[in-house]
Formats: structure tokens, sequence, C-alpha cells
């Protein structure tokens, strides 16, 4: 695993707790998993996803991304309507670990209150809570 | 002890190195009070040879232990058993191996197991089968809470009332501490389901047939397909004698979403009802849904093919709580004699023993017939089958047992209350015709 | 130098089984038609499966090769923590053979199956005083499903009590399977820690058992080896609220003829015959997971009970608050015949020995290795100790490489990565069946490795070499399924 220096945590987007990451995009949000989740998962083998039309409050368990030896659940940083998902992952689940702010996201919600998004952690307080 | 390899010497040189004074010492981490007072009040040891006196003396009181004729199946199948499973299965790498977790000294287990996915896989229809599961009673219960788990609202399963009816209790232990509800589909006076009855039920996550059914006839799977679309809910096949499906069309072709079966005939002993072998297969949709251990192929680090367990994310070791099941130990061993058995018999060899099954349980039926059974509950059967015996058989087929070793089909009574006087006929490969003209003779009223 | 037992012999090649398939051949001795041909109707009738052809020699040298590939405990050394790989004797085989055994039909009536009804009652009879119960059930087919036996009988104890429960309290060195059997009972897993000494404090116990608990899931000893000396306190407080205490017995091995869990507290405990019994765990299974209950839980046994009535014995079902069937038939009879013929013929003496000495070759070894590997919990040990990859870190040689490296030398590795309460987990589990020679010869193996990774940390990494196949990429196996050829 990698030291903290070495990840990457770009400043467009928002952090929680268990390491989703949300970016606005239009109307919509995008969400992944951030460089330290995957990091620490390892190599990624599959990745589980809602169905399009979900609907999930802010904190439902949404999915959840799988190594060989682990299972981590992931967790929605805001309510909303899923309206997208990352079907590439289905043959690729690799690319969370290769690329997972860009072409590894995950899925795409119509949030239901978008200011949820101004209450997560800015990558300054993201770093805060890592190092602990 | 001949199986306890220490000599004293060893016992006190080793104590030294515990910084023990005997072996009693080793549990003084035990707190008195827990410690038993009395030993174990069991017999001293025997010999090897007292051993065998005493088993022998067990097992002639089973009459299985003379030569005799089976004309009963009902989940427990009299199949021959080439000389050379026995022989290979025994072979003590196989035997005294356990579950595969260090793949590069495991290889025989692991491309056996998965030689043998892809034959249930063949043999099915289907795209993926486990390593194995208990039997088909506890497969089928899996496969039922699967249906159950994502079926959100719909909370009942339908099951067939000719579902093994061990099966069928086994499937209501299971499913009823999480609240889930069994609703019996009621049989035809031709001895099928009645697929008409669905229309009326609600709620249902998954329908669960057993082709050959209980009494051994064939079922219109066609029909329970359509009915489990029309509800939405997953179509689950069953079934107890594997044979059939070298000869009759395949669950997976009928659109099966699960199939649990019974592995038994397969080449492995009746044992008393076990160990035999739960078979659990899926489509490919159902992948991750399955439990229990399945193999898969890759690479290693040459990049020569090998075999190793995957998917364990679905696993309890890894999932706990939250895991598809509770299975660990499963019953590879008699999956590895399943397949050493699917590999002796071919796919000519399989066609030609199902063919047999059919064809002497015809004749069977036929000689019954003549000799004043009633056929009954009358369908297309692979090689089992339902007749209504004469007033004088009951008396007749206990004497038939005692006298003769032959055992000469199972009262339906105890599972179907409504079917007095009815038995339920097996007729295998192993039996001749002469086996069955002597029977008809016999029970002639 | 005394030799160590791994060394590069001849192995063959051999291809999948149906690559080997040339129509036409067929290994099975076919029996000549003697009754006319019945043809099914034709929409019946599905194309014949796409088995493979062989010959009875091609059947007989796959097979035969591919179990070359296998490492068994009839190979060597297999000391896997918390599967108790001893000796699987010989005769128990025999036993289970016999025909009138092997031969019987399920449903042949009590009256033509004494002799398996009598084994079946008598392996009841000598588990229940092995462990202190009153009451045993053989049906369940591996521990796992005995697991889920124990938990549906509390499940029904509460049912019977007029109000069912929410949760069960489970710790954290539990096996895996604990927490997912408690789940298909429809209750929450409480996980709870345990202490600095590897053992539960009854006052972690307390503090979240309640009357919405059902009980606890208890492995003694537990999976670090340690036994659970507070188990009786424990119990004490769950009972006080109204729970039950389950017992995994898986680790019964340590303690026979020296504690009795019926006697400690424990209402439920599930035994597993292919770990403590000697039978074959057959690459998997099958194993059996016999029940054990007292008088609390005894009307809630599963059907069909075994009962003895002056001679004869019989397959009883009437009992109204019995759990039900979680079996075809019994279970499974056959590896029942082999635990019975093992406890015949080690007798109270014998069993009471193997656990003696499964004890003392576990701390022997504890003791040997205690200062090459890191040794996180340094207790009195039972049956097995855990180590682990701490003083490797520095040449980052983990428990995974000296595992792999362990093959080499001709040894199955410990279990490892579990428990997971201990990271990097090394578990050794030698059982009472291997000698002193055998063991200082492991002993031996695991300190050369600990050595290496000092001295040529590259050797462990590309470890194994001698073996069929070298390590295995489960990245690609678990990214890309394939299950089937």
């Amino acid at each position: 695993m990698k030291d903290l220096k070495d990840l990457n945590f770009p400043d467009d987007v928002k952090y929680t707790k268990d390491h989703e990451w949300a970016r606005k995009e239009g109307d919509l949000i995008t969400i992944g998993i951030d460089d330290y989740a995957q990091d620490q998962l390892g190599e990624i083998v599959f990745v589980e996803l809602p169905e399009i039309g979900a609907g999930f409050s802010k904190g439902d368990e949404f999915g959840s991304v799988e190594s060989v030896k682990a299972v981590s659940q992931i967790y929605i940083p805001v309510s909303g309507e899923v309206v997208e998902i990352n079907a590439g992952l289905e043959d690729a689940p690799e690319l969370v670990n290769q690329a997972c702010y860009t072409q590894g996201w995950l899925i795409r919600v119509k949030p239901s209150q978008a200011s949820e998004l101004d209450s997560l952690m800015d990558k300054a307080a993201y770093l805060d809570m890592l190092k602990g | 002890m001949r199986y306890l390899p220490h000599t004293r010497d060893d016992i006190d040189s080793m104590l030294k190195v515990t910084g023990h004074a005997s072996l009693d010492d080793l549990f003084n981490c035990i707190p008195d009070h827990l410690k038993t007072k009395q030993g174990i009040d069991i017999p001293e040891g025997l010999s090897e040879w007292e051993l065998n006196t005493h088993m022998e003396a067990l097992a002639s009181q089973n009459i299985a232990c003379k030569t005799y004729t089976c004309f009963i199946g009902a989940g427990s199948y009299d199949h021959y058993i080439p000389a050379i499973i026995p022989y290979l299965i025994s072979r003590s790498e196989f035997m005294t191996a356990y579950t595969p977790y260090q793949p590069e000294v495991s290889q025989g287990t692991l491309q056996g197991i998965y030689e043998f996915q892809t034959m249930v896989t063949e043999l099915l229809g289907m795209d993926v089968a486990t390593a194995s599961h208990y039997d088909c009673g506890t497969a089928l219960a899996e496969a039922c809470l699967i249906a159950l788990r994502k079926g959100g609202a719909n909370r009942k399963i339908a099951v067939s009332s000719l579902v093994h009816p061990s099966h069928r209790q086994i499937i209501q232990t299971y499913i009823h501490p999480a609240g889930y509800e069994m609703v019996e589909i009621p049989y035809t006076k031709e001895g099928l389901t009645d697929a008409a009855a669905l229309e009326k039920m609600e709620g249902i996550a998954g329908i669960a047939v057993q082709s050959p059914n209980v009494f051994g006839n064939i079922e219109n799977l066609k029909a329970f397909k359509t009915a489990a679309d029309a509800k939405n809910s997953l179509f689950i096949v069953s079934f107890t004698e594997a044979l059939a499906y070298g000869l009759l069309k395949n669950p997976g072709s009928f659109g099966a979403d699960l199939v649990a079966g019974e592995g038994q005939s397969l080449g492995i002993a009746k044992s008393f009802g076990g160990p035999g072998l739960g078979l659990l297969a899926g489509t490919q949709k159902q992948m991750r849904n399955l439990p229990g251990r399945l193999i898969g192929k890759t690479k290693d680090a040459n990049g020569a093919d090998g075999f190793v367990l995957t998917l364990a994310t679905r696993e309890q070791h890894i999932r706990r709580e939250k895991a598809s099941s509770n299975i660990c130990s499963n019953n590879g061993l008699n999956a590895m004699t399943a397949a050493m058995y699917l590999a002796t018999v071919g796919k000519t060899g399989i066609r030609e023993i199902a063919q047999q099954n059919h064809d002497k349980a015809v004749y069977l039926k036929k000689c019954l017939t003549a000799s004043g059974f009633e056929p009954i509950l009358d369908s297309p059967f692979f090689n089992e089958f339902v007749m209504k015996a004469p007033q004088s058989f009951a008396e007749k087929r206990k004497h038939l047992i005692q006298n003769n070793c032959i055992f000469a089909g199972l009262d339906l009574e105890p599972y179907y209350p409504e079917l007095k006087g009815h038995y339920l006929f097996c007729a295998t490969e192993t039996v001749s015709k002469k086996d069955m003209d002597h029977l008809a003779k016999e029970v002639k009223s | 130098m005394i030799q160590q037992p791994g060394a590069s012999g001849l192995i063959f090649n051999e291809s999948l089984v149906w690559e080997k398939s040339r129509k036409g051949r067929c290994a099975m001795s076919l029996p000549k038609p003697d009754v006319e041909k019945s043809p099914l109707d034709a929409d019946l009738i599905g194309d014949a499966p796409n088995l493979p052809e062989l010959s009875e020699l091609d059947v007989v040298r796959h097979y035969t090769r591919l179990s070359q590939w296998n490492f068994g405990v009839d190979s060597g050394m297999y000391p896997l923590g918390s599967c108790t790989m001893k000796y699987n004797p010989k005769t128990n085989e025999v036993q289970a053979g016999r025909q009138g055994f092997a031969g019987a039909h399920p449903l042949a009536g009590d009256e033509f199956s004494q002799g398996a009804l009598a084994l079946m009652y008598q392996l009841e009879q000598s588990l229940a005083r092995i462990t202190g119960f009153q009451a045993v059930t053989l049906q369940p087919a591996a521990g796992a499903h005995g697991e889920l036996c124990g938990m549906l009988m509390i499940h029904a104890f509460h049912a019977k009590n007029g109000r069912q429960r929410a949760k069960i309290i489970i710790p954290d060195t539990a096996h895996g399977t604990n927490p997912a059997s408690a789940t298909l009972c429809g209750y929450e897993s409480v996980n709870i820690k345990s202490g600095p000494e590897g053992i539960l404090d009854p006052q972690t116990v307390a503090a979240v058992m309640d009357e919405d608990t059902a009980g606890i899931m208890v492995t003694n000893p537990n999976t670090l080896g340690l036994f659970e000396s507070n188990i009786k306190e424990i119990a004490d407080i769950v009972h006080a609220k109204g729970g039950l205490v389950y017992g995994d017995g898986a680790n019964m091995n340590a303690i026979m003829g020296i504690v009795k869990p019926g006697e400690i507290g424990i209402d439920v405990l599930h035994l597993n015959l292919h770990k403590t019994f000697s039978t074959p765990h057959g690459g998997g299974g099958p194993g059996s997971g016999p029940v054990a209950v007292g008088k609390t839980l005894e009307p809630f046994l599963p059907v069909p009970r075994v009962v003895k009535e002056l001679d004869t014995y019989r397959f009883i079902t009437d009992r109204p608050d019995s759990i039900g069937r979680i079996h075809t038939f019994y279970g499974h009879f056959g590896i029942m015949v082999r635990a019975y013929a093992y406890i015949l013929s080690m007798g109270a003496k014998g069993l009471t020995d193997a656990s003696r000495l499964a004890v003392l070759n576990a701390n022997y070894i504890k003791e040997s290795l205690k200062g090459t590997l890191n040794l996180p919990y340094d207790r009195p040990s039972m049956h097995e100790c855990v180590f682990n990859d701490e003083f490797q870190k520095e040449y980052h040689i983990t428990t995974m490489d000296m595992a792999k490296r362990l093959l080499d030398y001709g040894f199955h590795p410990p279990t490892v990565y579990f428990p997971l309460v201990v990271e990097g987990a090394f578990m050794v589990e030698p059982t009472e069946t291997e000698s002193k020679e055998d063991i200082d010869q492991f002993i031996r193996a695991v300190k050369s490795i600990a050595q290496e990774a000092k001295d040529n940390p590259e050797q462990l990494k590309k470890a194994p070499r001698l073996t069929k196949v070298t390590r295995l990429d489960e990245v690609l196996a678990a990214r890309k399924p394939c299950l089937r050829g």
C-alpha cells in the first residue's frame, strides 16, 4: 500500500469518511471510490452496482467493490436516483484501480437535495481526516 | 495405540522443551472447576480384529448384507458401480487432502472438480455448476433461498407437491426462521404437478418443480417456465435421479434459472442415504448468488494453465454474516466420484444406461399390470412409477423381503395419506428380466 | 544434514479429460439389454450430454495422474490450523465399505436396517458421553450444517417461549460460518472483541447481553488455540438474561477426556467427525457435523430420531417441537461408520491420550518456533498456536511467502490469514498423529525459511518451485471467471 503522499486526491471532487468521492457535473452528480480506497482494496475484481432508476438516501449502501479476498460496501454520498451506471466495469473492473476519478467512476445520480454535496469534505479536510 | 506415535522418551523430551512436568500440566491453563471429574464412560479400545468382528455383526443385521433385488428408488438408486471407481477414489491423495486452499499442491482436486463442474453443466444444460452441496434436499433449499432473497415483497416459494417429501420438509426448515412461506402446488390424476393451480397464487418469488417427479413422471417443464415468467419469479428444477438426463431434455433447455439435484446415481454407494451428492447449477446471471465453492481456470506465474478456488467473496469466510450461505465443507470426494463415473460412462454409455433404465421400468410396469396391479397417476415416466396394489400385497411384500431379499416397491401412504395401497416401484439396469418375471410371479393375486 | 521430504519427482502432464476423448470409446461395461426397447416420445428426449468418451485405462491414468498433483495427510504433515488434519485410519474405510452398510437402502424399513440404527444409536451415545450432553443428532452433513441445526434449535426455543429475539453475540475469533449460520436464522450478529489475552472477558459479554439477544456463539478452545477460561461466567451472564450458549466444537480435539462442554454451561455443541474423529476430509468433504444438546434443547432436535425400545431400534418423527428435517435421509451415514470405528478403536484412554498429545505437539512447536516467528499471544496453547510475519516484515516477506516456501520443503502450510484478529496469521495445528521426528523436521524447515527470508528473500517470493504449477493468478480467475471448459 502506498504512502498518503503518493496518492492522488483531485480538488474538483468532494470526499466522504467512507472514501467515496462525488463530483457535480451539470444537474447530475458522479460518484466513485477514491485513490485511498482502491489502494487499500488492492486489485479489484468485481464491482456490484445498483439498477438504473433505484433511489437512495444519503449514507445508504448502494453497491460493493470486491478484491480477491475482501468485499467493501459503498455508501452513497448524496440522496437521489441513479440515472447511469458505469457498465464498462462489468468487463473491466480494473478501471477502478487504474483511473478511479475518470474511467473508473461508478454511478451518476440525479440528486434530490443538491445541497448535500456541500456537507462533504473537500480535499484539505479529507486529508486531515486520513492523517488522523 | 497404533495411531499415536509418541514414545515415553519423546514425551519426556518434548515436555522438557515446553516446560511442563507432565502431560496433565499442559492443561493447567484450564481452571480446575471446568475440568471433568470423570473420564469418558466408553469401553476401552478394540484391536483391529475385535473391531472387524463387532462391525460385521452390526452390518449383518442390515438386510443389505445379502444380495438383494431392489425395486425401490425414491431418492436413493441401485446402480452398477464400475470397479475402477472405488479403486481410483480411494487414492489417498484425493481422500486425505482438504479443501484446496493451497492450489499449487491441490491441482488434482482442483482440475478434477473443474471437470466435474463442466460435466454437470453439460448434463443439465446450465452455465455454472458449483463444486457440490450436501444432497439434493439441502441444495434445493438453498436454491429456494436465492429466489426468496431476490424476491423483495414476494415472500413465498411455490413448491410442487411432487417434490420429494423430505426435500419439502428441508425447505420448510430452512426458510421458516426468516419468515418466508412455502406453498405447495397440488398434483393431478395424471401424477403431474398442476401448473394451472399457480395462476391463483400470489407473492411468489420462485417455483420449484421436480422432474422426473417423486412418482417418476416427467413433468411438462415448459408450462412452469411460462408461469414463472408471468410471475416474474425464478424457475427452479430439481431431480433425484441424475441418470434421467442421459435421456431426457435437460432443465436448461426449458429455461431453468436454478437446478438442484441428487448425484448419488453417479457411481456413489447408497450407504443408508448418505453421503450422497448435492448438485447445484444456475444460469450465468445467478453465478454470484450460488452458495459454496467454485473452481476456476487461471494461469500460474509462468503462464501455465492451472485452477484455483474463485469468487470466494460470496462465501462465509470472507462475507461472514452477509454470505450467501454458511456452507464450508461440501461433498467434494463424491463430486470427484461422480466426475469419474461420468468420464467412465461417457456420451454413449450414459444414453444406453438411461435407456435401459427406462426400458426395464416399462417392462416391470407391464409385468405388474398383468399380475393384477393397477396403473394409476399414469404419465410418461423414467425409471419409477406408481401402482395401486391388490389387497393381499402388503403381506406378500414383507414376505418377499424376509425370505427372498426382494424389495418390492415403497409404500406411499406415509408420504401421501390419500394414496393408501399405492406403491412406488423402480427398475434400474441392475435388475434383470428374470428378476422382474420372478417378482411378477410372486405377487400375482 | 537431515533431508527434508520435499523433492522434485517426475510429474506427469495430463490434459483436461475431454481433450482425451475419442468418439466410439466407452470405459463402462454395459449390461446386455434383456427387455425390449421402449422409446419415449421424441419431444421428451434431449441430445445425449456431451461427456468424454474414453477407454478404461484412459480413465485410470487420468485420475491417477491428477491424484499425484495433490498433497494429502498420507503424503506428509498437514498442520492446517482449525482443520485437525489427523491420520485417517484405513480400517475405517474397510468398515464403511461392508456390503451391509454401503449397500443399505435408506428406505428399506427399520426392521431390515437394525444394524445401521444400532450403529447410529451407539455413536450418539458415545458422542454424548465424550461431550457431557444428554442427546445427539447425527443428521447434519458438515460442521456448518451442524451450526445451522444448533442455531435453528435456539431459534425454535425462543419461539416456543413466546418471544423471538433479534441478535446473537459472536466474538472476533469466530469462524466465518458462525455469523453466516446465525444470519440464516434471521439473527443479527453483534460482534465483540476478545480481551488482550486473546480470550473473552465476561464484562464484554455482559455489556451487550440483553433480553433481545438470543445467546452467544463460542468456540472453545478458540481459534487462537486458547482455552476460554471464563466460559462458565459468560454462560451465567447469558443464561441470566434468558439466552443460550452455542458451542462450536471444531476444536474438540484438544479437550477429550479433559473438559466436557456439557458440564461448563454450554447448551448446544456441534462436532466435526472429519476433524476430531478422524474421518477423511476428501478434498473438501463429505464431513459430518453431529449436534449435542442438554435437556433444554432436546425436544428441538431434528427428526427423524433413533430410539431404542428393548432390543430394537426405530426412527421416530412424532416430535412436535422439532426444528424439522435438515437432510434427505439421516445424514452422512458412511462418515458415521468411520467415526464409530475410530471411537471403538481408541477407547476412552485412546481419545484422552489423543487430546493430551495434540496439545503437547502444539506447545512443543510453539516453544520451538517462538523466537523464529512472532507469537502475538504467548500463552499456554491448546491444540494449535498462531504466529505471524511481524519479524519478517523488515525483509518484505509475508506469511504467504513463507507458506509457499514450505511447499518446497515438502510440508502442507498451516492455515494462513485466519483468525482475522491476528494480522498475517500463521496458524499451526500439528495434531497428535505427527511424530516428534516429523515435527522436528517441520520446525527445522520453518527456521530455515526464516533464515532465507533474511539471506535470500527472492527465493521465498518465487516459491514454490517444485510443485506442478507455480503461484496462480487469483485476480485473473476472479475478474474473468472461467468455471467450465
